[in-house]
């Protein structure tokens, strides 16, 4: 059994700047990962990182402050403020530790950060590297981390990828170790620490109509929330106005922020017609833009009944080329269509897991030596809805703060390396369990399982919900739950080394069990804030439910309890663009 | 079209003597991509089927491999481009680890040896480092590359000399030379114009002819070579070594 101080289970930009952190203390730190790091869905954000640098003509006079109000605002005032206001100050600092370790930024032409408006935001704050902002982010973090490998300073920084956590240790409220499935042996191994960091990514794949990696499920949240880790606000799930029809492949809001239209059947900028758009159009935030395309859909405005037009035609070719090139790509790869002289067909789809692990301001968890940043976690900064180019900004910020605070935590243990047997035994079990699966021979295909279910809460638990909708997808949840249990695993290989059943085995299993966290909190919400939108309740009520939802798991129960919204600075009023 | 037929590089080094390709019949849907065939293979016809995805979107370089004769990624690819059979092996040069899965340790280990991370001299700005646009752009392309490995599989230098630092890692180097704000050009140089380096290059244009991200590996390797050679002649000053 290998044993290190601390432990990061996952490789995307949250992981890799816990991991920089705590090795910055001169502890050493083994980074888990179930695919290399460069693979991790953060590269696939495309349209930037917020931070009030004042770089843009129009952004001289923004500050931490304006940004905090904003993202408070946008969170339709469910986001802790504390939280917020200590992000919006520190982001600077880490955009420009990026830009340092030889981020990529595009430039004004004063040579600084380049900066573009998003939805949401006073000023033009979004950091960019053209349309590929996670792709140069992760690349950076991961130079970085072979830097620290490369380095004899300190204590060792091991990252060891395709390895796939199946589950945390937990002895006595404490953590103290994982098991992961090494992919490329097939074999389960052991691991002891001190304190393990989740840093997981979202569970987007929950839906069928995902933005998300096919690698984004909710096994991440799924083991620590079996273990006692309680989640928080799950019912809040962002929709993006705007994925390529058919692949739902994000295409970003930059689009937008750069001045492209939202058309109808009829070629309106329908934003204008409603009331919640009609100021901001187009830039207005993701929840309002996308429930106003599906109302569009819906109206029989949109085309094929299924979506409307995204037309950036008149930014003409130059500057699509410079500022949308990867959006140009992959709307010719995967829709066969040229932006450039085809308006994009585009519909909302599931982009973003608000809620996550319950963490407090520094990013530990309630079980003692847990901790958890990025998507995974809920701090929470989103609240209701996150604002476009926040969540990129989260990962490196609560990454280095989750590094930070598990870095101290270490370092003031009286007793370090424990559990031995309790994570051996747990060792034998999930070798157990997996003889199990893979001799399963029941009557239904995992997949079939998983996909159904994932269509289930893209019809059911959307953009529009109501209590019947939400009970119905509860009766569907509980079909999966009794179907799963009679499943067959057909792989000819029982071997599992890269097998791919069995990882959909896992999953499979933590998306029924997660899916129902987000449509209980759904239906106990019975009001409409930021992305839960109730048309059975479209008001927001405060008096009742400005507070998180605080889901548990004790003996295969799920039960909901609430905590109360930390407002330090800015009273709750309506949200108005 | 209806239907297309998979055939699938199989090899599982601890149970099969030798690899072998496997037919599967795949239901064709409109638009729909090699990844998506293979995904159709492991949840319905053999969910033991190993190879490599993540994003399904051409950007995270988890599933470069051999697919009709050309190295691609798959999620990126069509399979209306290619007609009712769909052929499909493992990137070349690296050990199989299962089926469509290689072992990529070396081309990783290639990659730290150039130093992939910005190497600064000058103390550190309280603000951004400024870089002018036209700097910036010097770093267009090149930055967008994934690390997919397609390059190194094709490369021909690659087969034979097993040491050989590879395309993708000079393509990193290169970024980072040309990067205004970074100082380890000769550090560099000296690691890619050393034995295992650019000058077992043969011009065979390969890795620029399948890239999927159009980046020209080809045309770092020669900018590398002027920049080495004339490192050669001059003694060293950064200024005359830039591009
Ligand atoms: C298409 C798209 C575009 C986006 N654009 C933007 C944008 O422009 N601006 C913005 O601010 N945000 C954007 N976002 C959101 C943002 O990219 C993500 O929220 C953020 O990158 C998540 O980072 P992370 O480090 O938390 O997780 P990820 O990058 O998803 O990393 C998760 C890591 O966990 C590992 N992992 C997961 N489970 C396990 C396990 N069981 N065992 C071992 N390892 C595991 C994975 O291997 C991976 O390394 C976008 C998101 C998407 C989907
Ligand atoms: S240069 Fe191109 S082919 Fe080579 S690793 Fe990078 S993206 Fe892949
Ligand atoms: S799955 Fe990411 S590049 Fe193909």
């Amino acid at each position: 059994m290998r044993y290190f101080p601390v432990i990061v289970v996952g490789g995307g930009l949250a992981g890799l700047r816990a991991a920089i952190e705590v090795n910055m203390h001169n502890i050493q730190v083994c980074v888990l990962s179930r695919v290399h790091p460069v693979r991790s869905h953060s590269l696939a954000a495309q349209g930037g990182i917020n931070g009030a640098l004042g770089n843009h003509a129009r952004g001289v006079y923004d500050s931490p402050e304006k940004h905090a109000f904003d993202t408070v605002k946008g969170s339709d005032y469910l986001g802790d403020q504390d939280a917020i206001i200590r992000m919006c100050n520190d982001a600077p600092l880490r955009i420009y530790e990026m830009e340092h370790w030889g981020c990529p930024f595009s430039r004004t032409s004063e040579g600084k950060i380049a900066q573009r408006p998003f939805g949401g935001a006073g000023f033009p704050r979004t950091a960019y590297a053209e349309d590929k902002t996670g792709h140069v982010l992760l690349h950076t973090l991961y130079e970085q981390i072979v830097k620290f490998e490369h380095s004899s300073e300190r204590a060792d920084i091991v990252v060891l990828d395709e390895m796939l956590v199946t589950s945390l240790v937990v002895d006595d409220g404490r953590c103290v170790g994982v098991v992961a499935l090494n992919l490329k042996s097939g074999q389960f191994e052991a691991f002891q620490s001190d304190a393990v960091i989740f840093a997981t990514g979202g569970s987007g794949r929950i839906y069928s109509n995902s933005t998300n990696a096919l690698i984004s499920t909710a096994l991440g949240i799924y083991i620590p929330f079996r273990e006692g880790a309680p989640l928080k606000d799950m019912e809040f799930i962002q929709f993006h106005p705007t994925t390529l029809i058919g692949t739902n492949i994000l295409m970003t809001e930059g689009c937008r922020g750069e001045g492209g239209f939202l058309l109808n059947n009829k070629g309106e900028r329908f934003l204008a017609n409603y009331e919640d758009s009609k100021n901001a159009m187009e830039v207005a935030p993701r929840d309002i833009v996308a429930r106003n395309i599906q109302r569009e859909i819906d109206a029989g405005r949109g085309f094929e009944n299924s979506y409307v037009h995204l037309d950036i035609r008149h930014l003409g070719e130059k500057r699509i080329n410079e500022r949308l090139p990867g959006i140009r790509e992959l709307c010719i790869k995967f829709a066969n269509i040229d932006p450039v002289v085809d308006p994009i067909p585009v519909q909302p789809g599931q982009h973003y897991t608000m809620g996550g692990i319950d963490t407090d301001i520094n990013g530990a968890s309630e079980i003692k030596g847990l901790y958890a940043a990025g998507e995974c976690a809920c701090v929470s900064v989103h609240g209701a809805n996150r604002l476009g180019g926040n969540s990129l900004l989260e990962t490196i910020v609560y990454g280095a703060i989750a590094g930070r605070s598990c870095a101290e935590y270490v370092s003031s243990l009286s007793k370090t390396k424990i559990g031995t047997e309790i994570i051996e035994a747990r060792l034998r079990d999930e070798e157990r369990r997996a003889k199990e699966i893979v001799s399963k021979d029941g009557d239904y295909i995992i997949c079939d399982v998983r996909d159904k279910l994932a269509q289930v809460m893209a019809q059911k638990v959307g953009l529009f919900r109501s209590e019947s909708q939400l009970k119905s997808a509860l009766e569907d949840i509980q079909e999966a739950r009794e179907k799963f249990a009679k499943v067959k695993f057909n792989s000819k290989s029982k071997s599992l080394s890269y097998n791919y059943e069995f990882i959909n085995y896992l999953e499979t299993e933590a998306n029924i069990c997660i899916s129902e966290v987000v449509v209980r909190g759904a239906i106990e919400r019975r009001e409409s804030r930021g992305s839960h939108f109730r048309i059975d309740y479209p008001k927001r009520d405060d008096a009742q439910f400005l507070k998180h939802t605080i889901a548990r798991y004790s003996k295969g129960e799920i039960s909901l309890s609430y905590k109360p919204v930390k407002i330090v600075k800015w009273e709750p009023k309506e949200r108005k663009y | 079209m209806d239907k297309v037929i998979f055939e699938v590089f199989r090899f599982i080094p601890e149970e099969n003597k030798s690899p072998y390709f496997e037919r599967f019949e795949v239901p064709y849907t409109k638009g729909m991509t090699v990844l998506q065939g293979l995904l159709y293979i492991q949840s319905k016809l053999d969910g033991s089927l190993g190879c490599r995805f993540a994003c399904r979107a051409g950007i995270c370089g988890s599933c470069a491999m051999h697919i009709n004769g050309v190295y691609r990624l798959a999620c990126e690819t069509q399979i209306s481009l290619l007609g009712e059979i769909v052929r499909v092996r493992p990137l070349g040069h690296l050990p199989i680890i299962k089926d469509l899965v290689v072992d990529m340790t070396e081309f990783w280990n290639k990659y730290k040896q150039i130093k992939p991370y910005l190497i600064h001299s000058s103390s550190l700005p309280e603000r951004e480092f400024l870089q002018s646009v036209d700097d910036r752009e010097k770093l267009t392309k090149i930055v967008d590359c994934i690390l997919c490995g397609a390059c190194y599989a094709a490369c021909p230098v690659v087969g034979t000399h097993k040491d050989y630092i590879g395309p993708h890692a000079f393509t990193k180097a290169n970024r980072f030379i040309r990067d205004s704000r970074d100082n380890g050009t000769l550090e560099r140089l000296r690691i890619v114009g050393g034995e295992d380096g650019i000058f077992r290059c043969h011009t065979v244009f390969s890795c620029q002819e399948v890239c999927p991200k159009d980046i020209d590996p080809s045309g770092s390797i020669s900018e590398l070579k002027m920049l080495t050679t004339r490192l050669a002649f001059t003694s060293f000053d950064k200024s005359k070594i830039k591009v």
